[in-house]
């Protein structure tokens, strides 16, 4: 049986996933992630030894298609959906320290 | 009156499309108030497409085999121009640079699109009560949910808004709120639509497909936006199964296995009405000429808590994908860092979150071999099992969902309790198999239950010949 997700790891995770969560909500997000995690519990009674993963339903691999040029998105249209743009690229602030 | 009967009218200019149109908009702006299917209602943009349509017709063009039909789609489709929220903040105003797949082929077909319907957020729910702009009620019975997570669009088509509609299923999401609104819903073989232009929630699971208030409206939905399509690399490189010309085929040698552990024996929650209408499909279909047993399909009981880890982890591989650069919300903060994690704590609701959190830590460093690892190789169980009763059966048959539609507010304050809703559904999406709700008398509440029809992969057209004889029998009693 794995340990229960405590506080702590919620903190964590949601700092992972960049989210702010209140104390009240820390203190609900942990009981509920901990029932849903609980509820896996019951795979514990499974022998999975020599079961191989699966991560998607369909045996393709390798999928191609012809390389032939076609519509693609217009810049401005793509553009227009952004918060904030200069000189036709995405506009963000600082990435490292603080606007002046 | 049926899509079918709809496109036969228009396409011989018995009736406009123009009238048809008109006639679906009068009615939701008669029931939409207290009902809430949309999120967003194109009246005039429906009536230019209905205009078009009749422009073929007089001009002898073919006008295709949807010609005129109303259809609502789940705002989750991309719609170049058109608002896709996704029933969340965090997309609010977005205008999609491009069509669906989908939306694409609708339009082909001559379908007219009337709107776009409410969902749960991101497509994270059994109820439609987590999205931002409100809960949609059951037009069966308003005080209660419609089901999740496609509710507006299973609203929309019993509410007589369209007869055709658009959901999307990755747990159940299609199926579910067929089955609470008592309208046929299919999610399809994954592969067999494309999904190029469906916002992702988990996308080894996700399937678009249709809900239609019966069994042959679905059918040719189903060709209508089915088959390859080269901009969806999961996409199935053949082209759309025929499904019209199977449905009265009936189920004469078939062999069909109810799912045990699906069904109510051992699994906690199927309520008695819900088991005795199952019962009485089974009958329908032995008394048809199939051979129908009880069998068992051991690992499907696991299906629920290996998909509670799979879809949050990759949905919240996803959804890292909204951090206030390039669309939707910007929350602004002196740093890229604090605007990335204002925005989305801002944008994203609770289910949202909930999801997001149980994904990043099931994916962690420390708890990856505990949650999703094993969860992955339960999926392969599952497939493994499928494969093995399918070598005895054509079909398999189970509840959709284990209760009719529940009362709004009675499974917000507890996510597990909400998440046992698709205990019968979750199975066919970690396979990738079809299976679809067909309505099946009521409960002993008087609202709509739903039979599900699972078929392996690329069975469609034996999953379509026996819901057409379900729904025949149905219909007569």
């Amino acid at each position: 049986m794995t340990e229960r997700i405590t506080r702590d790891h919620v903190a964590h995770v949601a700092d992972l996933a960049r989210l702010t969560l209140s104390d009240a909500e820390l203190d609900a997000f942990t009981g509920q992630l901990a029932d849903v995690l609980d509820h896996a519990a019951d795979l514990e009674a499974l022998d999975l030894t020599d079961v191989l993963p699966t991560a998607h339903p369909l045996p393709l691999v390798n999928v191609f298609r012809a390389d032939e040029p076609g519509p693609t998105s217009d810049r401005d249209e793509v553009l227009a959906a952004a918060p904030a743009v200069e000189e036709e690229q995405f506009r963000v602030p600082p990435v490292l320290g603080e606007e002046p | 009156m049926s899509a079918r009967g709809l496109a036969a009218a228009v396409r011989s200019g018995e009736r406009s499309a123009r009238s048809v149109v008109d006639e679906h908009l009068e009615t939701i702006r008669s029931g939409e108030p207290e009902i809430h299917a949309f999120n967003l209602v194109l009246a005039d943009e429906a009536l230019a497409a209905a205009d078009e349509v009749d422009r073929r017709v007089a001009a002898g063009e073919d006008p295709g085999p949807l010609a005129g039909v109303p259809v609502a789609l789940k705002d989750n489709l991309c719609t170049r121009g058109v608002p896709t929220t996704c029933s969340s903040r965090i997309l609010e105003g977005w205008l999609p640079p491009y069509d669906a797949t989908v939306v694409e082929r609708l339009a082909a077909a001559g379908a007219v699109v009337v709107g776009k319907t409410n969902l749960d957020e991101f497509a994270m729910g059994s109820s439609t009560e987590n999205s931002a702009f409100g809960v949609t009620h059951n037009p069966l019975d308003p005080t209660r949910v419609p089901g999740g997570s496609s509710g507006g669009s299973a609203a929309a088509v019993a509410a007589g808004f369209a007869p055709l509609a658009l959901g999307s299923d990755t747990g159940g999401s299609i199926r579910q709120p067929a089955a609470l609104c008592g309208v046929v819903g299919v999610k399809p073989t994954y592969g067999a639509v494309s999904r190029y232009g469906l916002v992702a929630f988990a996308s080894s699971l996700d399937q678009i497909g249709p809900l239609t208030r019966t069994v042959s409206d679905a059918a040719m939905l189903l060709e209508a936006i089915g088959g390859h399509d080269p901009r969806d690399s999961t996409s199935i490189p053949e082209p759309a199964a025929s499904l019209t010309e199977v449905l009265d085929r009936g189920v004469e040698g078939l062999r069909i296995g109810v799912i045990e552990e699906l069904s109510g024996n051992g699994l906690e929650g199927i309520a008695d009405d819900v088991r005795s209408r199952l019962g009485e499909a089974a009958s329908v279909l032995d008394t048809a000429g199939a051979t129908v047993e009880t069998t068992s399909v051991p690992s499907t009981v696991y299906g629920l808590s290996a998909y509670y880890v799979i879809a949050p982890a990759e949905a919240s591989s996803n959804l890292a994908r909204y951090d206030g650069v390039r669309y939707g919300l910007r929350i602004d903060a002196p740093n890229t860092g604090d605007m990335n994690t204002a925005t989305r704590t801002a944008g994203f609701g609770n289910e949202v979150k909930r999801r997001i959190m149980l994904g990043t830590y099931a994916l962690s460093a420390g708890y990856y071999d505990a949650y999703y690892g094993k969860s992955q190789k339960v999926r392969t169980l599952i497939v493994q099992d499928f494969a093995r009763a399918y070598e005895e059966f054509d079909l398999l048959l189970c509840p959709t969902a284990p209760t009719t539609a529940f009362p709004i507010g009675e499974k917000t304050a507890d996510p597990m309790t909400m998440y046992l809703n698709d205990v019968c559904t979750i199975p066919s999406n970690l396979a990738g198999h079809p299976a679809m709700s067909v309505p099946f008398g009521v409960g002993d509440d008087g609202m709509p239950v739903g039979v599900q029809i699972l078929a392996p992969a690329m069975g469609e057209p034996t999953m379509f010949q026996a819901a057409a004889v379900l729904e025949s029998a149905g219909s007569r009693s």
